[in-house]
């Protein structure tokens, strides 16, 4: 390996470490994290929203063909601006991709499996929730609205 | 060197069977720009459903006609650089093999009978003919390299005890290698949980375990399409640009594949970033990895132009001391010698280069949660399998068919052009994209023009047409591109034979280049490759089959929200039945 090439190859390896250094510090300190493994929900067969507190709230996402079940039945729910809303996702029937359009919430909603993020709602307006993965020749018209009040 | 009738016949059809399937790969693929936009608001056209079209645009261009033409290419690399004869029998087996598995998917994907995209996520299911065809598809593809070129390259080394495998074969087989390890895995899922399914053998699979299964192939296929294109970057590249070209660093090179055979496999998570049931810790390791995996790309960069300007150079003497200006006399347009290669490296490259950046911010852990599944992430790999890949396997078909059927390139003007208009279709689709989905959340894999481009529709996304609607002028151009390029190709298939039927390829010398017996050892590095692989995915199989999953589904099609167990048995009892079942999904 001649000169060049060496610092080539030192440069890439820095940018790459910097990267990656990066990512784990928005993960683990920012705790931005990604979905992990969910054992203590387990998959349920209707959407529900579930009020604790003032602004904290628990929303089982029920993804199925061809529609997003947020509360028995509601393809829409409204929450007050500011709140902080624990999600769980799973499916009814076949795979859905689950993603709140202006938020970092973006999970697969799998049959048999229950995936989770938490949110926080803070500026108010109509967070449009959109399926992302084939589920069949409705998948286009998969309708979910988060309403922020 | 001359070719039998025989191989002759087989390497022309594993050429031409793929590139005349393309035209109905790209055909859907400006057909869906058109659907997105909502120019074309409808469930389908002539026949063909959008997503019906989707899976025919990605099984045809990623699986179909990559396998096939690399099977040909690398035929003919492997007999030339070794300069021996392939052997007639085993290749009518394995073109045998592929032409079957290819005629049983197209058949089930065109009757609509296996519309389930090129991943096939289960629990949607499809004909079983889809996943043998499939099957057969994959093992014919593995016949050439075990039975044909490895023993080819055993009494080589024979007859070579001291010398190194040739680059060009040296990377033909780390990708087979690489090749037969992934579709272990793909095989397993095919085998005992989506073959099973449709026959009724079964009735519930693991979904989630199907999806690991499937990235523990799917990534690393990425690397099978890949890897021919940088055999030819490396052995073939510098000669086109001049006839005194050199490659830069052939060690370098041999690094960069061996990287590719260690860190290809164990990245498939970074697919899954966004799946339950899988914890994080592991998709954490297979982002480090997929970073790794970035690596021998960077360093193909860095070998890649320093043998551009190496060979630009060697034919420019005055340009000695240019720093930057020797870039001008790349041949951008010749058409004299095998010049007129170079238009289509140079459009790859130039992708390929936005296709590896975008392609860090895919494998960036929580970062993907902005991308996952929007547009970005085909934005990004039409810039890589649709730029680089595709680009170099044109080139080497046009350049190939000439030298098997004795022909001249014809039409050499258009097929310089395509790839420019290629390259400008592309980077106006992939911005769109990329952008549209970033920024706004445009999906992937939807039917938009029917409800959320529509403006009579309570779904209608304004923010979302922009976008859409330049996607649609680049997929035009990128239409055109193709057919200037197939204009040429068959009628340099077509042309009067004006030479002998050869094989050859200008293959460059190496400019630095050392013994370095740790990286000729194949064998080493792929027990390295395997074991790593198998470790980094047991914690995640576990998850995935015990831990994260409480049950398994049943099979559904995609027509019916019931599962296909329910509909046939409501069919079997006709009329009252079914209206009865469809009364129970309206009040559901």
């Amino acid at each position: 390996m001649d000169r060049a090439e060496k610092l080539g190859l030192t440069m890439a390896l820095i940018l790459l470490l910097v990267f990656f250094s990066l990512i784990v510090y928005a993960a683990k300190g920012l705790k931005i994290d990604i979905p992990t493994c969910i054992t203590d929900v387990e998959p349920f067969k209707e959407g529900k929203l579930i009020k604790h507190a003032d602004k904290r709230y628990e929303l089982h996402l029920l993804a199925r063909m061809w529609l997003f079940d947020f509360d028995k039945g509601a393809t829409q729910i409204k929450i007050p601006a500011g709140s902080v809303v624990d999600i769980y996702v799973t499916s009814r029937d076949v795979v859905h991709g689950v993603h709140i359009n202006d938020t970092n919430f973006n999970i697969m909603a799998i049959p048999g499996t229950v995936g989770y993020m938490r949110v926080k709602f803070k500026k108010p307006g109509t967070y449009h929730v959109v399926c992302h993965e084939f589920c069949g020749v409705g998948h286009h018209a998969m309708e979910g609205k988060i309403i922020v009040e | 060197m001359q070719v039998s009738n025989a191989i002759k016949f087989i390497i022309l059809t594993e050429i031409v069977l793929p590139t005349l399937l393309l035209v109905f790969g790209i055909y859907h693929g400006v057909m869906q720009v058109l659907y997105r936009a909502g120019v074309l608001k409808a469930e389908s056209f002539l026949g063909i459903d959008y997503y019906q079209g989707l899976t025919l645009h990605g099984v045809i261009n990623v699986i179909v006609y990559t396998t096939i033409f690399i099977v040909g290419f690398s035929n003919a690399i492997v007999m030339y650089a070794l300069k021996k004869p392939l052997r007639e029998k085993i290749q009518w087996i394995s073109l045998g093999m592929m032409v079957i598995g290819t005629l049983m998917a197209a058949w089930a994907m065109f009757t609509g009978r296996a519309t389930v995209l090129y991943t096939f996520y289960p629990p949607l299911i499809a004909h079983w003919t889809f996943y043998l065809g499939a099957v057969l598809l994959v093992l014919g593809s593995l016949v050439p390299f075990f039975f044909d070129w490895i023993p080819s390259a055993i009494a080589w080394k024979r007859e070579n005890p001291d010398q190194k495998l040739p680059l060009a074969v040296f990377g033909t087989f780390v990708n087979f290698i690489l090749w037969t390890i992934m579709i272990v895995p793909v095989a397993v899922e095919i085998l005992f949980q989506l073959l099973p399914l449709s026959l009724g053998l079964v009735d519930e699979i693991n979904p989630l375990l199907a999806r690991t299964l499937f990235w523990f192939f799917g990534h690393p296929v990425v690397y099978f399409w890949l890897l021919p294109a940088y055999v030819a970057l490396y052995t073939i590249l510098p000669k086109v640009v001049s006839e005194k070209g050199k490659l830069y660093s052939d060690p370098a090179a041999r690094l960069a594949f061996i990287l590719f055979l260690i860190f290809s496999l164990p990245v498939g998570l970074h697919h899954q970033f966004t799946d339950p049931g899988i914890t994080n810790t592991w998709k954490l390791i297979h982002a480090l990895f997929t970073f790794g995996v970035a690596l021998p790309s960077m360093i193909t960069a860095f070998t890649v132009a320093a043998s551009l300007e190496y060979s630009v150079k060697a034919e420019h003497p005055e340009l000695k001391d240019s720093k930057f200006y020797w870039w001008t006399f790349l041949p951008f347009m010749r058409l004299e010698g095998n010049k007129w290669m170079f238009s289509f490296f140079f459009a790859g490259l130039v992708l390929f280069f936005f296709g590896g950046i975008t392609g860090i911010v895919n494998a960036s852990y929580n970062v993907n949660l902005v991308v996952h599944n929007t547009a970005y992430v085909p934005g990004h790999f039409h810039t890589t399998v649709g730029g680089l890949v595709l680009m170099v396997f044109f080139a080497m078909s046009l350049y190939m068919i000439a030298k098997l059927r004795g022909t001249d390139v014809k039409f050499k003007g258009l097929a310089v052009l395509a790839p420019y208009f290629w390259m400008q279709g592309m980077f106006m689709f992939s911005y769109a994209m990329m952008v549209g989905g970033v920024i706004t959340g445009f999906p992937r894999r939807t039917n938009t023009g029917l409800t959320y481009l529509n403006p009579d529709h309570p779904l209608y996304r304004p923010e979302w047409v922009g976008y859409a609607q330049l996607s649609v002028v680049g997929g035009i151009l990128l239409g055109i591109g193709f057919i200037l390029f197939f204009i040429s190709f068959m009628a340099t298939l077509l042309a009067p034979k004006v030479r002998e039927s050869t094989i050859e390829f200008p293959f460059a010398d190496a400019f630095h280049d050392a013994p370095a017996p740790l990286l000729n050892n194949l064998k080493t590095w792929t027990v390295a490759a395997i074991l790593l692989a198998v470790i980094s995915y047991i914690p995640a199989l576990y998850d995935a089959s015990v831990r994260g999953v409480f049950f398994k589904s049943p099979a559904y099609i995609e027509k019916f929200p019931m599962p296909l167990k329910q509909l046939k048995g409501a069919q079997n009892q006709e009329g009252k039945e079914v209206s009865q079942a469809e009364k129970e999904v309206v009040e559901n």
